[in-house]
Order: C-alpha cells, then sequence, then structure tokens
C-alpha cells in the first residue's frame, strides 16, 4: 500500500455553510448520517494507510449502524477489524498503536462500555502528552454511539459527555448533522490528541445535506442553527433537532429563539454562547446527560462567570433528571427531555414575550 | 573479597560472549549504583517525588534489554529507572526529573514514576498497575501493522498479575500474534501484601497457559539466565512467532517506596531479606566474572570510578538546571497538530 501524505491543510477549513434544512432546499446532495460516516471513514482509509478501525462488530453484518458496514472487505481486515470483548484492554492497545505511528480509530455502539475503558482512557490516554512533558502524544479516536429508546434501559442508553468533559487531555464532539459528522470525524481524525465522539443513535437515520468531497470542521466552533432575539438555546447532537422543532413553534408564539450547536464540547465555544446570551439575555441549555455536575452546570457557570450582566432572567436547564434510564416506556418518555418541556421552559423564561 | 555463590553460573558458557557478559554487568553496575546514588540523596529532600527503587532487581533489565534495538520498544511502571537506563534512556534527563527540573525527560511533569526517552524507545511508565501492559500490546499491533520487524517489552510485578487487563492483553496479542514480551518481575510483594495472600497458587508463568501463550519461568538474580530467556522470547517475536510471558523471580531490597530497610515493618523477615541479599545479582556475577579470568579487580574498579563520575555530572546538571516557570502550567496538555 503507498504511503499517501494527504494535504490536511487545504481541507481543514469550513467553507460552506453547514445549515441545517434550508442547505437542503438548495439542491445540495443529502445523504444519511450513518452514510455520511460510512464515506467519511471509507475516504479516510483510503487516503491514510496509517488508520485502522476496530470495535465490537466492526465488521459484522450490522456495521455499526453501516457506519463501518463492509469496509473490511475494502480495506482489508487488518484495517478494519472486529475486537475480542475487553473494552480497558483494546483501549490501551489503542492508546500502544497511536504512540508507534498509527492512527486508531475505536468503535463501540454505546458509550456505557467505555466506563469499562475509563482506567486507560482517564488515567492513560488523556495524561500521555502532559505526564511526560509533551515527549509524546496519542492521535486516538473514540467513537460511541448513544442509544437511546425501546427500552434500552440504564446500561445501555447513558450520555456519557459529563464525564468525558471533565478531563483535561480528552476532546469531546457532539455533532448533530451529516455535514458536521463528517467533518468533525476528519478533524477527529487529524488531531493529534484523543478525541471521543458521541453520537446519537437517533441521529444516524437523519438525512441531511454533506458534500462529499472532504472537509475539517475546526474543534471549539459552535454554529447557530438559528437567529433569533429573545431567548438563547444551547446544546449539542440530538437536543439540537428537539430545539429547531421547538423554536419554530417558539416562532409562532412570537418568541424569537436563538439556536446555538456547540458541536464539540471540548473546547467549548464560550464566546459563541456568551454573544449569544449578550443578545437575547436569557439562556436555556439543554443536554441528554445528567443535570448535576454535567455539561449543563458546565456551561451554565461558564455564563454565571462571564456573563451574568448580561442575563435578564436566571438561566434554565433541561437535561435527564438525576436517575437511570429507565426501560419502561412511559417512564422513559417522561425520562427525556423534547421539544415540548424546552417549549415550555423557554415560554417561562421569555416571561412576557409569550 | 566476599564469598557469593549462592548464584551458579555456568562456566564458559557456549551461547554467550565474555564481551556481552562484562556488557550485562556494566549494565547492572551502573543502575545499581544510580539507585545507591538516588537514595543516598534522597533525605535531603530536593527530589520532591516518590521513588521506587529496583536495587536486588538489576539483572532483568539488563538481562532484557541486551536484546532490544534503539527501534524496539519499552513500556514500564513506577519501578521503572532500571528498565530506562537499560533501554539507554538519558542518565541527565532522568536524574533532573527526579529534581523537577526543565531539563528532566517529562519536563517536570512526571517524577520519578513518569519517565520517558523516546530517542531510546523507552516509550513511558504507568503508575497504575498494570497500566502500561495493554498499551506495550498496542506498540506491537503498531509494529504489525506497519510491517516493522520490531518488538516491544512491557515490564510489571506480581501485583500487576492480579489485574484482569493481562488477560485480555493477552489474550489479544496471542490472536494477532503480536510481537509483544510481558515481563513479570516477581518480587513476591505488592507493597506490603504478600503473592501468596493474593494469588492461590504460585504459577505467573503458567496462568496464561489457556490462551496459548508461552510461558518462561526464569531466576530473575541470574543474569545470563535472564538473558538467555530474554533472547528466545524476543528472537521468537522477532521472527513473528508471537508472544511470551516471562515470570522472573527477583526480590526487592529496599521498602516499596523509598529508601531504607524497611522489615520493621513486620509483613517480610530480616532473614528472608539476607537470603535475598546473598543472592545478589551484581555480587555473585561479579565473582563469577573473577573466577573465570573475564575482569580484573582493577578493570570492576574502573569501571565505578567511570560510572560514579557520569552519575556525579548527572546530579549537578539536574541541580544547576532551571525550575519550571509557573507561566508553563498549562503547556503540553495537548499537542498542537494540524
Ligand atoms: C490500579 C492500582 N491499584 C493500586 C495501586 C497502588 N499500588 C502502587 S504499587 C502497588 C504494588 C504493586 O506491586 P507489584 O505489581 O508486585 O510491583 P512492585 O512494586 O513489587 O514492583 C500498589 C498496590 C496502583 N498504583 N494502581
Ligand atoms: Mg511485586
Amino acid at each position: 500500500m503507498a504511503k499517501i501524505s494527504f494535504d490536511w491543510d487545504s481541507k481543514s477549513i469550513e467553507r460552506e455553510e453547514s445549515g441545517f434544512e434550508h442547505a437542503v432546499e438548495q439542491k445540495k446532495r443529502k445523504i444519511s448520517y450513518a452514510a455520511a460516516l460510512y464515506e467519511t471513514f471509507d475516504e479516510l482509509l483510503r487516503l491514510d494507510e496509517r488508520i485502522f478501525i476496530m470495535g465490537q462488530g466492526a465488521d459484522d453484518p450490522f456495521g455499526m449502524f453501516g457506519a463501518t458496514l463492509n469496509l473490511h472487505k475494502k480495506h482489508g481486515a487488518k484495517r478494519v477489524f472486529d475486537t475480542p470483548l475487553s473494552e480497558e484492554g483494546l483501549t490501551g492497545i489503542a492508546i500502544g498503536a497511536a504512540l508507534a505511528g498509527r492512527r486508531p480509530i475505536y468503535m463501540h455502539n454505546r458509550p456505557d462500555f467505555l466506563l469499562c475503558a475509563m482506567n486507560q482512557l482517564v488515567n492513560h490516554a488523556s495524561k500521555w502528552s502532559y505526564m511526560f512533558g509533551g515527549k509524546t502524544n496519542v492521535p486516538l479516536v473514540i467513537w460511541a454511539a448513544i442509544g437511546r429508546g425501546w427500552g434500552s434501559g440504564a446500561q445501555h442508553s447513558q450520555s456519557l459527555q459529563g464525564l468525558f468533559m471533565h478531563i483535561p487531555g480528552l476532546k469531546l464532539v457532539m455533532p448533530s448533522t451529516p455535514y458536521d459528522a463528517k467533518g468533525l470525524l476528519v478533524s477527529s481524525v487529524l488531531d493529534e490528541n484523543p478525541v471521543i465522539i458521541l453520537e446519537h443513535r437517533w441521529l444516524l437515520k437523519h438525512t441531511g445535506y454533506a458534500p462529499d468531497n472532504l472537509y475539517s470542521i475546526p474543534f471549539g466552533k459552535g454554529v447557530i442553527r438559528k437567529s433569533g432575539r429573545d431567548l438563547t438555546i444551547v446544546g449539542a447532537s440530538y437536543m439540537i433537532i428537539e430545539a429547531q422543532r421547538a423554536a419554530e413553534e417558539l416562532e409562532k408564539k412570537g418568541v424569537s429563539v436563538e439556536v446555538i450547536d456547540l458541536r464539540s464540547l471540548k473546547p467549548l465555544d464560550e464566546e459563541l454562547i456568551l454573544s449569544s446570551v449578550k443578545k437575547t439575555g436569557r439562556l436555556l441549555i439543554v443536554d441528554t446527560g445528567w443535570k448535576t455536575g454535567g455539561v449543563s452546570a458546565e456551561i451554565a457557570a461558564v455564563v454565571a462567570e462571564k456573563g451574568l450582566n448580561y442575563l435578564k432572567e436566571p438561566i434554565k436547564r433541561l437535561s435527564s433528571p438525576d436517575v437511570p434510564t429507565p426501560a419502561g416506556y412511559v417512564l422513559e418518555k417522561k425520562f427525556y427531555p423534547e421539544a415540548n418541556e424546552i417549549i415550555k421552559a423557554a415560554t417561562e423564561l421569555a416571561g412576557e414575550k409569550s | 573479597m566476599e564469598k557469593y555463590n549462592s548464584i551458579q553460573f555456568e562456566s564458559n558458557p557456549r551461547d554467550i560472549t565474555s564481551h556481552v557478559l562484562i556488557d550485562l554487568y556494566k549494565t547492572m553496575l551502573r543502575i545499581r549504583r544510580v539507585q545507591l546514588k538516588i537514595e543516598a540523596e534522597y533525605p535531603k529532600d530536593e527530589m520532591k517525588t516518590p521513588v521506587h527503587l529496583c536495587l536486588g532487581q538489576e539483572a532483568i533489565p539488563a538481562g532484557v534489554c541486551a536484546h532490544l534495538e534503539k527501534e524496539d520498544y519499552v513500556f514500564s511502571n513506577y519501578r521503572g529507572h532500571g528498565h530506562y537506563l537499560a533501554k539507554g534512556g538519558n542518565l541527565k534527563a532522568l536524574i533532573a526529573e527526579l529534581y523537577g527540573r526543565t531539563t528532566g525527560c517529562s519536563g517536570s511533569r512526571g517524577g520519578s514514576m513518569h519517565i520517558i526517552d523516546t530517542s531510546a524507545g523507552f516509550l513511558g511508565t504507568s503508575s497504575i498497575v498494570a497500566g502500561s501492559i495493554p498499551i506495550a500490546t498496542g506498540a506491537a499491533l503498531g509494529f504489525l501493522l506497519e510491517g516493522r520487524a520490531n518488538v516491544s517489552c512491557v515490564f510489571f510485578g506480581d501485583g500487576a498479575v492480579d489485574e484482569g487487563v493481562l488477560y485480555e492483553s493477552i489474550n489479544f496479542a496471542m490472536l494477532k500474534k503480536l510481537p509483544v514480551i510481558y515481563i513479570c518481575e516477581n518480587n513476591f510483594y505488592a507493597v506490603c501484601s504478600a503473592q501468596k495472600n493474593r494469588q492461590a497458587l504460585d504459577n505467573i508463568h503458567q496462568r496464561f497457559a489457556g490462551c496459548g501463550i508461552p510461558g518462561y519461568r526464569a531466576d530473575g538474580n541470574n543474569v545470563v539466565e535472564v538473558w538467555r530467556t530474554a533472547k528466545e522470547a524476543i528472537e521468537n517475536a522477532r521472527n513473528g512467532g508471537g508472544p511470551s510471558l516471562i515470570e522472573f523471580r527477583t526480590y526487592r531490597w529496599r521498602g516499596h517506596s523509598g529508601g531504607d530497610n524497611d522489615v520493621s515493618l513486620g509483613y517480610r523477615t530480616q532473614e528472608e531479606l539476607d537470603e535475598w541479599m546473598n543472592k545478589c545479582p551484581l555480587k555473585n556475577f561479579e565473582q563469577f566474572l573473577r573466577a573465570e579470568n573475564l575482569i580484573t579487580e582493577e578493570e570492576i574498579r574502573d569501571m565505578e570510578i567511570a560510572i560514579d563520575r557520569e552519575i556525579e555530572e548527572a546530579f549537578t546538571f539536574a541541580q544547576a538546571s532551571p525550575l519550571p516557570d509557573e507561566k508553563d502550567l498549562l503547556k503540553h496538555l495537548y499537542k498542537d497538530g494540524k
């Protein structure tokens, strides 16, 4: 296999509008989120021989929701392979391969299993650069899809971004569109450090615009999905879908909502959040994770610390209640915050506007 | 000369040249004297870092690393000075790291437990027991994927055998036939906890036979035996034969951490310590070299002088090196990349 030196620099910009529906209107190419991941993996494997993909079921008939389906046939079983059910061991193995100059991508169909690998992720991957004074580094991508719904229950549906966001040395990405899934995957593989990509299973079948070429989206840069004047809703990943639904309804009620999609949580686009709050004076944070000590708490703290004077009302947060996910559908439905709750919270927040 | 004959060395071994024998001695002597110097300076509290000395265990790094190329990788744990030095790690940078200086091998961020010298193929140490075992395994996967004929070695203690990740690593290494050598330095204790209180059977070398990995047990205080055992395992890995597990039986002379005799703690006896100190990897070997006329007392003396001078220089270098600037606290968390 020839070693291809890929000119990443020329690709490392975000040239195109990453808007949601309106881009699609302009008869641009529309593909599913899973297909966007698939073609990105395919192209990355073709371009850079250092890259390899491993994971439980990476080469099975499900192919990670289609994202890796049959890539082993195309790129060889050495570069796309199944793993033993040894999450800690294989995470360390991915770290070691990265230290030896490879670019591993280790995929899991649920983030819950990453908890078995916390020792390698937190004690090792995140430390290997700093602890050795920058003498080496770990270019590693960990990918996992949050599995909401259908009774997935307490151990197969967790949104663990709060845990990972806490750890210096890791980067954390949570895309919401096929466009971002593709561009952020490229950035993650390019990055010289450990990056965790948390996908949301409900997004994998969503369709949207994505160019067919490779491009990368910088970390720490959120986007305004919808601009508005009265209220800012901040979130990432699947919550952006709910927030946009809510924003449409709110608009009809006369509440002008700005929706900010953070895209990466670590680094966090504080500037975008603060500038939006400065404009609207009201902040609603939405997150699929738990409320206590998590992502929404962190964002609230940032705004309280750096933008308290912008706020006309106290910050509101919508997140999962502090209990494990129930499996039964009545409780499960109640567990997840959705557009209706966002509308309710936003209406309360916007006060006299409604 | 004192009488040390508790380790038997075969006269005129055919498979090992006198040159190699002398080198092994020198490597052990250097590790020994570096450790003794650290121990001597430690009470001054200028090295503000927990040190885990490998006094009494010098034969293992010496005998194993003698077979390694610069491009081969070694990973280790918090008791890693010997492995670092035997693999060719820079002595000045090691001592400077203990003194928390910018010239330290880890830029004052690692301390004694986290040392590295990438230019020597020493890729780091973990102070999480068993933590570097899967990482070394992954480096071997990297070699295999790249088609490099290198091997990856990882040193760990008997305590690390209690951790499940060793099993996970060996299973995967066997599955992919990875060029990785698992080297257990069984010194019979994990801090104050005896192996027999943690493991039902004293059979580390056989434990993973069910995974199919070749398992060796050898006297970790006999540097020739260490050298031979490592040679077989490393050559096999280099030739595509896959991983091996080696249990070297040895003994730690000092407390788990820091210098000094710790028998007053009561978890082990002075008799046991004496017995093992009598099995000193250096003195026994030195007596053999002398008996075989491979080295003279004068040559040993010269070696000691040269090593001590190098050590003295390293300590002077370390103490004279700058301390880090507080403004650099956040540096090195991430590597800037494209
Ligand atoms: C995962 C983990 N558990 C516990 C400890 C605390 N600890 C540090 S060293 C050590 C003993 C390890 O003994 P062994 O593996 O035999 O190595 P030795 O110190 O004897 O060389 C323990 C329990 C740790 N560092 N990491
Ligand atoms: Mg031990």
